[in-house]
Order: structure tokens, then C-alpha cells, then sequence
């Protein structure tokens, strides 16, 4: 209940200041915090890396190993990705199963990354019907203070751009690298008091009463969207969060990717 | 790549239906006894049972709100509604569905008149054919009406996709297996205001905004529809008193 009257409190302060043009922190409604992405952190990880985005501090491990493919694509490779919400990041997470949170976050990334054709899955094939490449994407959060979804997105796909493929380890022979085709990178913005914002801080997410993740490619078509929270949303809203996440994507994939 | 599968013929979808056409819907109210309010949906081969109990006490009593009701949505596909016995239970798939659903509600229920009380949806798919979350949210909001649950508006749904590089409404299983996208909405029809949205596969920006529009305009076509279900059960109601009389 505390933390509910808190919550409410913040909620009517961050209203205020976008009904007045400004954000908690300073920021310009169509401005990120701070981005920093370190690749490779991670040594037993095939891929890895730290995405900072202000606070909001989220880890992003890629572990790759031969498994079975799914009986109706015996020829192409896997990927399987998957969100830890664990309870070090923020007092409102809890241990025990994935919850939907979670599990949107997951879902979320996985749907840019396959939308956009990223991964070429027929070159993760090993052996046809036996053995192919698993690629596990496991989200870490460390730090929830807002916008996880763009951090493990950035995460993600950094990861996988830096990845080696353990052939060694298994005996096998062929290229390292993943063939990546694509780089999808999450925009996420919320409507607050009729206007849109960009990089939604904590208390932002939670005034916010929806918030869209636009995933672009770097042609600028889009390969997935996911609006999440309780508002509605007109469509001259949505148009707008198209052209504003496409252009922010572009942004961020020019100078972290 | 996807090897490409003739999905258009003719400027006609392997099912006969036009770009914009959508699939036929039938709609049944006030299906189940024991919910407070039910509705039975197909939307083409979808066959989808939606009941909804409360306002009642919400259980756990830790889950209460003190200051309105809490909607609990639980989308589940029967194991025997795909070709592939689907395992029984909830799966990460129907976890999100299930979230995105109750939030697509979120604006139309009036949850504040009913504090620390619980409003339960539950939606079965009997029998999928691509759609089914649209097909899910359609129904439960006929139930939710038919349960006397106020609201300020019904939702309705509906996907559009892109098939053969076509953007077209309401793809069906094959179309969706082998398209390059799939878009789900939900709006309220009369203020034409988004509930739900969500992405799948790849879409150009101008794609994007033409499916967007095609989605809104079937969304009025079904709310018609489940307009003219419930006045229909509600009139069978009526008529039936007056002849008790």
C-alpha cells in the first residue's frame, strides 16, 4: 500500500511537468538518456552484452550449443529468448516463474529479431533433422529504472552481432560469426497528458497509460510492435510513434551498433 | 527465406475473399447457464466460447484493489483447437495474449464502481484458424455486455497481414503460416480509439498505416455486428416475458 500512495504521488508529479513541456530529469520529450552498450562481457557467453540506458542497466547473455530442430523446419536453427525479471533489479520483482511481464519482454525482443529476418536461420543448420544451432537469448535485468524493453532489444541484437559460434567446442568446423542480416532496434515511447515521450523513465512508465515499442530495420521497415498499458490510442498517435521510433532506431543503431 | 506460396489468384485469396473482405462471422449470445454472461463466436474456422463471472470477490484477497475491480483475462486454446495437440495448460504465448486482451478492455470497463471486487474473463478456442485473440477479444466483449458488466463501449477486433506482399484483412491459418505479417487491433469502434496493438513479421511504414486503416474499418463492420447480437438476444428476452404475462 506504501509504495501505491508513492507511486500516485509520482505519477501526479510527472504529469504536471509534461503538462508544462518538461521531464523529470530535463530531457526533451523526444530525447533518450544516455546510452552506453558494452559488448563481450561475459567470457563463457558466446555472445554478451551491457546495455546502460540512463539507470536502467539490463545484461544480455547468447549462449549457442548443437540441439534437435523443431520436426517442421529440420533445416533451420533455433532461437529461444527469454527474460529474467530477477528481484535484485527493483523491489516490485519477485522470484518464482516468468510472469507477463516478463514474459512480454521476451516475446517483445524475440518478435523483432524474427520479424526482421535478422538471424539467417538456414545457416544454423548442422545437420539436417539432427542437429542445428541453438541460440538462447537470456535477458538479465539488472536495474529497472524504465524502458527495459529498449535496453534488452539494444542488448540483444548486440549481442548477437558480436557473437561467435563455439564450432571448436563441438568438434565442428564452418564460419564463426552468426550470419546477421539485419540489425532491429526498439523505440519505445509512452503518451502522457496527449503527448509523446520518448524513452519513458520509471516514473514515466508508470504514469503513462500505454506505451508502444516500434522495432525498425535499417531500411526503416518495421518488424514488430507491440502497445502494451491500459490507455487507448488514436491513430495519428501511432502514426506519429511509427515516424518517431523509426527515426530514433535509426539514431541509436548508427551509434551503437 | 520462406519459399514464396501462391496465396492470391486472380486478385482473389485461395478462400475466395477479397483484400478487404473479412471471414463470415456468426455470433451467439447468452450461450452458457452458470456464467453471468457468455457469447459464442466463429470467425471463420474460429470457433471461440467466452464466459464471464463477477463482479464478485476477488481471490485472492491479496490481489484486491482498494479502489476498483481487477480484471482477470485468461485466453486458453483447447489442447484439441490445433493440428498439433496443444500441450494443456498456459504457455508464455497465451500469457501475453491474455495481457494484451485484458489491457485492450482496460478503457471500456468501468472499474472503479466495483473496489476490491474481481471481474473474470475466461476465453476457450475450441477451434483455431489464425485470429484467435481478435476472435477472443470480440467475444468477451459480448459476454462482458451480456454480464451487465458496465462499460463505456463495446471493443472489437481484428488482424490484417501481409500475404504475397498484398497487405489484406483477417489472414486465415494458411495465409498467416505463410505471410510476411500479421497486425492484430482492437478499437472502440465509436471514438475510433486503439486498445490493442501488436506486430509480427515485416511491414513497410506506408504498409503499416494502410493496414491500420483497413483494421479500423472491419473493427466498425464487427461492432456493428455485435451490436446487432445483443439486441437481438436482449429483444428474445423481452418477447419471451411479455408472452409469460
Amino acid at each position: 500500500m506504501g509504495l501505491e500512495i508513492v507511486n500516485d504521488v509520482r505519477t501526479d508529479y510527472v504529469c504536471n511537468l509534461v503538462r508544462n513541456g518538461k521531464r523529470e530529469d530535463g530531457r526533451g520529450f523526444r530525447e533518450y538518456r544516455d546510452i552506453s552498450v558494452e559488448c563481450d562481457v561475459i567470457k563463457r557467453a558466446e555472445g554478451s552484452a551491457r546495455v546502460k540506458i540512463g539507470d536502467t542497466d539490463v545484461l544480455v547473455g547468447v549462449k549457442v550449443e548443437p540441439g534437435t530442430p523443431f520436426p517442421d523446419t529440420p533445416d533451420k536453427g533455433v532461437i529461444i529468448t527469454n527474460a529474467e525479471l530477477v528481484p535484485l533489479a527493483s523491489p516490485e520483482f519477485e522470484s518464482g516463474p516468468p510472469n507477463e511481464n516478463s514474459i512480454q519482454l521476451a516475446r517483445v525482443v524475440d518478435r523483432g529479431i524474427r520479424g526482421s529476418e535478422a538471424i539467417d536461420l538456414d545457416k544454423l543448420c548442422i545437420e539436417e533433422g539432427e542437429k542445428v544451432w541453438m541460440v538462447f537469448i537470456d535477458i538479465h535485468v539488472l536495474d529497472d529504472n524504465g524502458n527495459l524493453t529498449d535496453a534488452a532489444a539494444l542488448g540483444a541484437i548486440a549481442s548477437l552481432l558480436n557473437l561467435r559460434i563455439p564450432n571448436e567446442r563441438y568438434g565442428l568446423t564452418g564460419e564463426n560469426t552468426l550470419p546477421m542480416r539485419d540489425t532491429p532496434v526498439a523505440a519505445t515511447m509512452v503518451e502522457i497528458e496527449g503527448n509523446i515521450l520518448v524513452d519513458p523513465s520509471f516514473d514515466e512508465g508508470n504514469a503513462a497509460a500505454s506505451s508502444v515499442t516500434v522495432i525498425s530495420n535499417a531500411d526503416g521497415t518495421l518488424s514488430g510492435m507491440q502497445k502494451s498499458g491500459s490507455g487507448g490510442l488514436k491513430e495519428a498517435q501511432i502514426a506519429e510513434m511509427v515516424e518517431i521510433g523509426i527515426e530514433k532506431a535509426g539514431e541509436i543503431r548508427k551509434k551503437y551498433l | 527465406m520462406k519459399e514464396e506460396i501462391e496465396l492470391i489468384k486472380d486478385g482473389k485469396r485461395l478462400d475466395g475473399r477479397g483484400f478487404d473482405e473479412l471471414r463470415p462471422i456468426k455470433i451467439e449470445v447468452g450461450v452458457l447457464k452458470r456464467a453471468d454472461g457468455s457469447c459464442y463466436l466463429e470467425l471463420g474456422d474460429n470457433k471461440v466460447i467466452a464466459a464471464v463471472y463477477g463482479p464478485r470477490e476477488m481471490h485472492p484477497r491479496h490481489a484486491q484493489d482498494a479502489k476498483m475491480a481487477v480484471v482477470k483475462f485468461r485466453y486458453n486454446m483447447a489442447p484439441f483447437s490445433t493440428d498439433d495437440r496443444k500441450r494443456p495448460g498456459p504457455d508464455r504465448r497465451s500469457v501475453e495474449i491474455s495481457k494484451v486482451c485484458r489491457e485492450a478492455f482496460d478503457p471500456v470497463i468501468m472499474r472503479e464502481l466495483y473496489p476490491k471486487a474481481g471481474i473474470e474473463v475466461y476465453v476457450e478456442l475450441l477451434q483455431s484458424d489464425a485470429g484467435t485473440r481478435t476472435a477472443g477479444i470480440n467475444a468477451a466483449s459480448i459476454a462482458l455486455a451480456d454480464a451487465g458488466i458496465p462499460m463505456k463501449d463495446l471493443v472489437s477486433s481484428i488482424a490484417v497481414g501481409k500475404i504475397n506482399g498484398e497487405v489484406v484483412l483477417d489472414l486465415n491459418a494458411v495465409e498467416d503460416n505463410n505471410g510476411e505479417a500479421d497486425m492484430p487491433i482492437a478499437m472502440i469502434a465509436r471514438t475510433n480509439t486503439i486498445t490493442a496493438l501488436q506486430m509480427d513479421g515485416r511491414l513497410t511504414k506506408e504498409e503499416f498505416g494502410r493496414g491500420l486503416k483497413l483494421a479500423m474499418g472491419a473493427c466498425h463492420q464487427i461492432y456493428e455486428l455485435q451490436r446487432a447480437a445483443l439486441v437481438t438476444r436482449y429483444n428474445q428476452n423481452y418477447e419471451s416475458k411479455k408472452e409469460e404475462k
